[in-house]
């Protein structure tokens, strides 16, 4: 009984800090890699102690923003406007945190693993309706939002407010047609379920990964997803050029820091989601519970636990490789307008979605299961 | 396991907070938010007798009740946007015309 | 659900349900609302009912609530003053509805007792369950709810719509109304299909 609850709580503890290590890298990669996009340096002027210089670097690198952008968003000045609602004010952007990072409870990590006679599933919650408390958890983050827009007592702050909650549940409709799709072809709406079920190979050599099945469905729950994480192509809430900067503009300090880290962490729960769904999760192509059987009749065999490690190893690769092509969309498209934003989800993806969903519909009765 | 009634209990005191809601307020958009709350209420008494008779008719009952709800806080917001337009208030007590 | 768990669960409902009707500010009343309708959710949930629970956030918290804000944003309803008159007609108000929750309250005492109550089966409130009673029993209803929701959509937008010869200030909430109100009475469709699948 003891050893179990400690099991859940390390296990909660280690899922919200892969989370937030992997939002703080993406701040990293965005900072640079946008420099890298644009032709410049980036992110060069943090120096402690002439540190990077004695090791050979023009600067600290990836300390540079791990550590010193934090430090100087917690220690601004928390700064509220006005006529503010304060309470609200201050609970927004924990409202928009909260669900997005809730939702890191239900993604399957790695397969089970035996550790001393305990079966731990590398799943920090395991429901059985892990998809639609996805759903469910995304919906509710509209309202941190909504709220900081509101809360604010700015007329910028308000608009951003609520072109972001339109845009967030409208594409919220395309991102529920295209995870329904992909239940129906798994037909199990635990996440674990989905990632076992994509084991093993079709005609010998190709992984039995969800994007060969669905690949309308990928495409449209990573449209959906990107709209939903309010970046670049699809930033009309905080378009600067508009709206100053939208939602969050009479936010500073910690507060800020807090919306910033919600987009990083939406950006990492799409890429999670993307992964768990269509590219196998944990999954490795070829790797089965007692080694690596590869196409030519190969066989070279691995300990549980190795085989475990790399499975988790391949889900964080799998999880990178869909967030930076995240950032790279973002920094190669630019910013559709309103009119193209809701007419790209209404007319374009839910039909596209609905369609999808007839023809899985036909392919699974016609296939007879 | 807590008793069935209590659960009742619960969704009797919500009820009454949703009525008492739409007698006392005048402002039309929380007298709707309390009728929320009044179908919130009842879902919540369907489930708890669900559970106790071990039926799925209860749970179906609320899927409906949910779906009607969406279907009536579209179309009477509709009707409060309408009506606003015209009288420019949210008071209930103003709506005292039949026409527009 | 254990009785520690019943006690914490009925008092934020309560306390949020109060809160609903005695904000002053509509998008706080708003607030305390969909705190209700969450700790509902999560009592439909500890009942057993976990997809409806899923569903009431999903659709209720997430969508419904969301045109309630979208509706309040449009007309701009700002926080009431206290006004003085009308006593005599809430002090009627409070008192009917606290003898419509004694009445109840003496129903609810006549529930079936715990050890009446059956034992579910370990599939009950799954979604298999919920979509195998729509899809045979309650087809009709469910057919006929399909066609609840286009209505309410056409008459939604066919009542929400602005009229062409008058023109007023707000235009761009006025459009994200109409699409909020649209997506609202759609996303039962989604869950629909979830509940099919």
């Amino acid at each position: 009984m003891f050893i179990d609850l400690l099991i859940g709580a390390v296990k909660a503890v280690v899922v919200l800090l892969l989370v937030l290590n992997l939002t703080a890298l993406l701040l990293w990669f965005e900072r640079k890699g946008s420099a890298l996009i644009q032709d410049r340096v980036g992110a060069n002027r943090a120096n402690l102690l002439g540190l990077g210089a004695r090791l050979g670097m023009p600067n600290l690198g990836l300390i540079n923003t791990l550590l010193a952008d934090p430090v100087k968003l917690f220690t601004k000045e928390d700064f509220v406007p006005d006529g503010a609602d304060r309470f609200l004010h201050w609970l927004a952007p924990f409202l928009a945190l909260f669900p997005v990072l809730v939702t890191f409870a239900v993604v399957p990590i790695g397969d089970a693993v035996t550790i001393a006679g305990h079966r731990i599933v590398l799943q920090a919650a395991s429901l059985h309706d892990d998809a639609l408390y996805v759903l469910a958890t995304i919906g509710i983050g509209v309202y941190g939002i909504a709220l900081g827009g509101w809360a604010s007592n700015n007329r910028w702050s308000l608009l951003g407010g609520i072109r972001a909650s339109a845009q967030m549940i409208s594409y919220e409709l395309a991102m529920g047609l295209g995870v329904v799709a992909v239940v129906m072809t798994f037909g199990t709406l635990s996440l674990q379920e989905i990632c076992r079920s994509q084991g093993g190979v079709w005609f010998g050599w190709l992984p039995r990964w969800g994007i060969f099945v669905q690949p309308v469905a990928f495409l449209m729950l990573l449209a959906a997803g990107m709209a939903e994480s309010k970046r670049v192509p699809f930033d009309l809430p905080e378009a600067e050029s508009e709206l100053v900067s939208g939602y969050f503009t009479e936010y500073s300090g910690s507060k800020q820091a807090v919306f910033m880290m919600t987009d990083f962490a939406e950006v990492a729960l799409i890429a999670v989601l993307l992964t768990t769904f269509f590219l196998g999760g944990w999954q490795v192509p070829y790797l089965y519970r007692d080694g690596f059987i590869l196409p030519g009749g190969v066989h070279w065999a691995l300990s549980g636990p190795a085989v475990a490690i790399l499975g988790v190893i391949s889900f964080f690769i799998k999880t990178l490789v869909l967030c930076c092509l995240q950032l790279l969309v973002r920094w190669t498209l630019p910013r559709f307008r309103y009119d193209q934003l809701m007419r790209f989800g209404w007319k374009f993806l839910v039909p596209v979605g609905l369609l999808n969903l007839v023809a899985t519909a036909f392919v699974i009765v016609l296939a007879g299961h | 396991m807590v008793p069935i009634s209590y659960v009742f209990g619960l969704s009797a005191a919500l009820f009454g907070i949703g009525v008492c809601g739409v007698l006392v307020r005048r402002n039309i958009i929380v007298m709707i938010m309390s009728i929320e709350l009044m179908l919130n209420a009842a879902n919540l008494a369907f489930v708890a007798l669900g559970r106790s008779l071990g039926s799925t008719d209860g749970q179906v009952i609320v899927f409906f009740v949910i779906t009607v709800a969406a279907a009536e806080a579209a179309v009477g917001l509709a009707i409060v946007i309408s009506i606003f337009r015209s009288r420019e208030t949210a008071n209930a007590d103003e709506f005292n015309l039949m026409r527009w | 659900m254990t009785a520690w768990l019943f006690g914490f669960l009925a008092t934020l409902a309560l306390v949020s349900a109060l809160g609903v009707i005695l904000q002053r500010n509509p998008v706080h009343s708003l607030m305390a609302l969909i705190v209700t309708l969450l700790v509902t959710a999560v009592f439909f949930i500890a009942l057993g009912a976990v997809t409806i629970g899923f569903l009431q956030a999903i659709i209720y918290a997430g969508a419904i609530m969301v045109l309630f804000l979208f509706v309040i944003w449009l007309l701009n309803i700002q926080a009431e003053e206290r006004e003085a008159g009308h006593l005599a007609l809430k002090s009627f108000g409070a008192l009917a509805a606290a003898a419509l929750v004694a009445e109840l309250l003496a129903i609810a005492g006549r529930a079936p007792a715990p050890e009446a109550a059956v034992k579910p089966s370990p599939a009950y409130g799954t979604i298999a369950t919920l979509a195998a009673a729509l899809f045979s029993h309650y087809l009709i209803a469910f057919e006929a709810t399909s066609l609840l929701l286009l209505v309410a959509i056409v008459g939604a937008v066919a009542l929400a719509r602005r009229m062409p010869r008058r023109r007023s200030t707000a235009a761009s909430p006025a459009a994200a109304s109409v699409s909020a109100t649209g997506q609202d009475v759609s996303a039962p469709e989604v869950s629909r299909r979830a509940a099919s699948a």
